[in-house]
């Protein structure tokens, strides 16, 4: 095959002469959904060896109190860090994607107003919001806000959790307002001529033609932004509201704080977020794929 | 200004201007359409024809000059530009289909969210105005299932449904292969031999020589010869139509 090989093509292939090399913008174009695709892109075998090499470890170094008693900690404190603690991390979750889907929506649809304040305003909001450091604008949410508030002479409380709902809310409104704003732009403008041509106006053009085609795009970017929530709900634990991380610290102090718990317990929270978070993230791939083939 | 009467032209066009930037693309076109015409405007590529038309039904906006639809001047910053598109219908090059619509509800979405006509009434409309552009049967097509003859044929009906009183056509077969030119020429034939004011960019100097009332020649900007086709095509007197035709044909 030698005689008949392609300089460059099966092998290195050798000039002096300046040529171009292939292009691929892959690697080079911001890819809007890296999180998911590197955890879909996660093989089992390599959470199988994690999950047994660590507690493997940890045996091999115990000390007194013995990984057989840490794992038994473990099995009795799993009720209350999985229902009581993780449960929590969920329904934050939820609840901030509700929120931050809602007000994203607004602020991206905002983004493109033809109305310059709205616009620039809408614009900054989202650069604000979406370049800090999220723990500091949990901080700034919790001590913002009060424990409480009255209404009409009535005392109603505001828990930890309500605030780190908010609080987790506002970055993901702001990625989301980018979403939107990419996926309208992403309808080529042809199809906006095409409607104002047929007499459609702004609104309607953008709610009747330009939404529509571009749903479907969103979905798969928006539910990126759910597994990079629900893995950031940990953050939490800081303010002291009630989810996983605080729990667990909490029930390995009642086990008066023996290291070997630190790998039972930690370990077992690791396990329910990638295990929560890992389907979800082949779903998004998956759908990705989907829509991708349809125009 | 609307004391017009059919009897003055349809749309006229006095001495337009239009430049992107620093490039200036029409420098002072003028063109007057009757009720009832069919004109073409040919040139090369770049010469501004398409610009011109897309300032018709204010697309693009105009530096200087007038135009003006219906004795409705266009480009007034008071114009309910809205109502102007209602008038004037378009077809573009690339058909733009709405992609998420199958082909009749690419038809009826226009009347129905814009003219908030009844339901039924637009139903039967797009049925009728999908027969006569000869798609019968093909209604419930996504137009990514349809070729591109058919598409741009579904985007005529598109306009139609709006009953304009102009129609303009970009360019219209410019991305169509020869076999599926006829069908969309056929169908705007047939348009232009039911009274319809058409204005249209073309290519096609045979189609163009058959339809047209009149014919108009831009280049660079401006209006080199216009006339009627047979002395168009046959006496051109301009050395630059000349060249132009003797390239085409």
């Amino acid at each position: 095959m030698a005689t008949k090989s392609i300089p460059g093509f099966y092998d290195s292939g050798q000039t002096d002469l300046p040529v171009l090399k292939p292009f691929s913008p892959q690697g080079y174009a911001y890819d809007e959904m890296y999180f998911v695709r590197w955890l879909a892109g996660i093989q089992l075998k390599y959470v199988a060896i994690v999950v047994l090499l660590w507690p493997a470890i940890a045996f091999a170094k115990s000390g007194s109190y013995g990984m057989s008693g840490a794992f038994a900690a473990l099995w009795r404190w799993i009720p209350f860090i999985t229902f009581e603690g993780f449960f929590f991390n969920v329904l934050i979750s939820i609840f901030s994607m509700a929120i931050g889907t809602f007000f994203g929506a607004v602020l991206g649809l905002s983004q493109l107003s033809n109305v310059p304040l709205v616009r620039r305003t809408a614009y900054v909001f989202t650069q604000l919001f979406r370049n800090s450091p999220w723990l500091v604008i949990l901080f700034v949410v919790l001590l913002a806000f009060p424990f409480e508030i009255t209404v009409f002479g009535l005392i109603i409380p505001i828990p930890g959790w309500v605030k780190a709902v908010i609080g987790l809310s506002l970055p993901v409104m702001a990625n989301i307002s980018e979403i939107v704003r990419g996926a309208v732009n992403s309808v080529p403008s042809a199809q906006w001529e095409a409607s104002e041509s047929l007499a459609f106006n702004r609104t309607q053009t953008m709610w009747q033609i330009i939404l529509p085609q571009c749903f479907k795009r969103m979905i798969p970017p928006w539910m990126n932004w759910y597994a990079i929530l629900t893995m950031a709900t940990p953050l939490c634990s800081l303010l002291g509201v009630g989810e996983i991380i605080t729990y667990s610290r909490q029930a390995m102090e009642a086990e008066d704080n023996y290291t070997e718990l630190l790998v039972p317990f930690y370990g077992y929270a690791l396990m329910l977020f990638f295990f929560y978070c890992y389907p979800i993230a082949r779903f998004t791939i998956a759908l990705e794929k989907r829509f991708i083939v349809k125009l | 200004m609307t004391n017009w009467t059919s009897d003055q032209p349809i749309v006229s066009i006095n001495n337009v201007r239009k430049s992107f930037g620093a490039l200036e693309v029409l420098k002072g076109v003028s063109m007057n359409i009757m009720k009832g015409e069919v004109i073409c405007i040919i040139g090369p590529s770049g010469s501004g024809k398409s610009t011109l038309i897309r300032c018709i039904n204010a697309l693009n906006s105009i530096q200087g000059g007038s135009i003006t639809v219906e004795g409705q001047e266009v480009h007034d910053e008071d114009l309910d530009k809205l109502e102007l598109r209602k008038k004037v219908g378009m077809v573009f090059q690339q058909y733009n289909l709405f992609p998420h619509k199958t082909a009749i509800e690419n038809v009826m979405m226009a009347p129905l969210k814009v003219l908030k006509q009844n339901r039924s009434d637009v139903e039967k409309l797009a049925r009728e105005l999908l027969k006569k552009v000869r798609l019968e049967g093909k209604e419930n097509s996504y137009p990514g299932e349809l070729s591109g003859g058919q598409q741009q044929r579904v985007a005529i009906a598109r306009s139609l449904a709006m009953s304009p009183d102009v129609m303009l056509f970009d360019e219209v077969t410019a991305a169509l292969d020869p076999e599926t030119v006829k069908e969309v020429l056929f169908t705007i034939k047939d348009l232009a031999a039911e009274g319809m004011t058409c204005i249209l960019v073309t290519h096609e100097m045979g189609f163009a020589r058959e339809v047209a009332d009149h014919i108009y020649f831009t280049d660079r900007g401006v209006i080199v010869e216009h006339g009627p086709p047979d002395t168009f095509f046959d006496k051109a007197k301009d050395p630059r139509t000349r060249e132009f035709l003797n390239q085409i044909l």
